[in-house]
């Protein structure tokens, strides 16, 4: 499959048992009938099972301000491994 | 991590001695342990080898030496003695490298110039929960708060931060323009104003140009406080102090840095007094990360192709960034010259 956008290769995914196709090229991301429904869902079940949050040492802080381009921000999901390998980069000069 | 230095080799070696004779002075004897004498970097944009308690440091061989002249006067001048750490004098007469200059701070080995500076610890990488990123943040916000010095022996430049992010995106150009992610990095880069790029009237600020954790040592010379300081004076100089914040900023949008940690950086600069940003950080922090994304993104396309490696998982990461910057313009403004 072709992407709409960029005409680069599709590839498909599995997520949860959804199939996605991204695009190689833009990374744009195509959705069959249905299925951004399902993975509202799946999103809505997984915040359902997520333990409950340890208590805070101080009265929870609003997400900061971020820009438009900025990632979605998931409280928790980038755990451990990817915090840990970005913070050894900001270490060094890029 | 920058390219080696291949044709030096001995540059290394020629720092060790220079160090040996800056801790001793040329002749002495010398009883510091072996783990304290190494090479802590050895890059085409800066060498530095440690001797006990100072190090050496070899600059980059196309170092502009008047810059570099106002820039280490301004890392000695007494305004910035509780933010910089300071140079120390060279040895009279560095063995393997041009002697000591009039003002006692030219010496240069392999055609690099060369400074000494007192060692430090560094941010220990294994343990991100201690490090200090509220210090970090005061310590640039007093950088920014301090009136640039008047009486030093160059002008000083502007701070280089800008440049470094045109020079990526030169480098991947040059190195990697096939690379599949390529293209997004300069779509990313096409959404930069030309004109942030450049130095405004207004931006005549002290600034670092080049700040990230790796920039951030302990000064052992205080040895019961041991407070934080900031080092590497190479890309500091006038302007817009919202580029020293543009890496963490950069971090955070891309989902790298916790937003409660970035919360705590910001917080601490603000409560210091930091001018870098107003109410809303991204209406001053959206180009400056911006330009750090693309530098980060545009470099690791550059050196993967020169390692001949897939991206990582991090620098994965950025390119996605650079594709949500590209499908997102800043208002209408002259693009990007390059």
């Amino acid at each position: 499959m072709q992407c709409p956008k960029c005409h680069a290769a599709m590839h498909t995914y599995n997520r949860n048992g959804v199939q996605i196709e991204q695009c190689s090229g833009c990374r744009g991301i195509f959705l069959d009938y249905g299925e951004l429904e399902a993975l509202t869902r799946l999103e809505s079940q997984w915040v359902q099972q997520a333990p409950p949050a340890p208590p805070a040492a101080y009265p929870a802080q609003p997400a900061p301000a971020a820009p438009a381009w900025g990632a979605p921000q998931h409280g928790g999901h980038h755990g451990g491994h990817h915090r840990q390998r970005g913070f050894g980069r900001m270490l060094f000069s890029s | 991590m920058e390219t080696a230095a291949p044709n030096q080799p001995d540059v290394p070696a020629r720092l060790a001695v220079l160090a040996r004779a800056a801790a001793h002075g040329t002749g002495r004897p010398c009883d510091c342990a072996g783990g304290l004498l190494r090479v802590l970097a050895d890059r085409a944009d800066g060498t530095v080898v440690r001797h006990g308690a100072l190090v050496a440091k070899a600059h980059a061989p196309d170092t502009d030496p008047e810059g570099h002249r106002a820039r280490l006067a301004l890392a000695a001048h007494p305004s910035v003695a509780g933010i910089f750490l300071p140079p120390l004098p060279l040895p009279l007469r560095p063995a393997g490298g041009r002697g000591t200059g009039d003002d006692g701070t030219a010496a240069e080995v392999a055609g690099r110039p060369v400074t000494v500076w007192p060692y430090g610890p560094p941010v220990d990488p294994e343990n991100p929960e201690a490090a200090p990123w509220e210090e970090a943040a005061r310590l640039l916000a007093l950088l920014h708060r301090t009136p640039p010095p008047r009486a030093l022996p160059a002008p000083l430049p502007a701070m280089r931060a800008p440049v470094k992010a045109a020079l990526a995106v030169d480098r991947m150009r040059g190195t990697a323009p096939d690379h599949p992610a390529a293209a997004t990095v300069l779509r990313a880069w096409r959404t930069v104003p030309g004109a942030r790029l450049v130095p405004a009237p207004r931006d005549r600020f002290l600034c670092h140009g080049d700040f990230h954790l790796g920039q951030l040592v302990r000064d052992a010379r205080d040895p019961v406080h041991r407070p934080w300081r900031l080092i590497d004076v190479d890309d500091a100089g006038l302007g817009d102090p919202a580029w020293d914040l543009a890496r963490p900023a950069a971090w955070f949008a891309a989902g790298l840095l916790p937003a409660d940690v970035w919360s705590r950086f910001l917080g601490a600069y603000r409560a210091a007094g930091g001018p870098a940003v107003g109410a809303d950080p991204w209406d001053r922090l959206d180009v400056p990360a911006r330009a750090l994304t693309v530098q980060t993104a545009a470099l690791a396309l550059a050196k993967s192709t020169a390692e001949g490696r897939p991206l990582d998982e991090v620098e994965e990461v950025m390119i996605d960034t650079c594709v949500r910057i590209a499908g997102n313009r800043t208002d209408p403004a002259p693009p990007a010259s390059t």
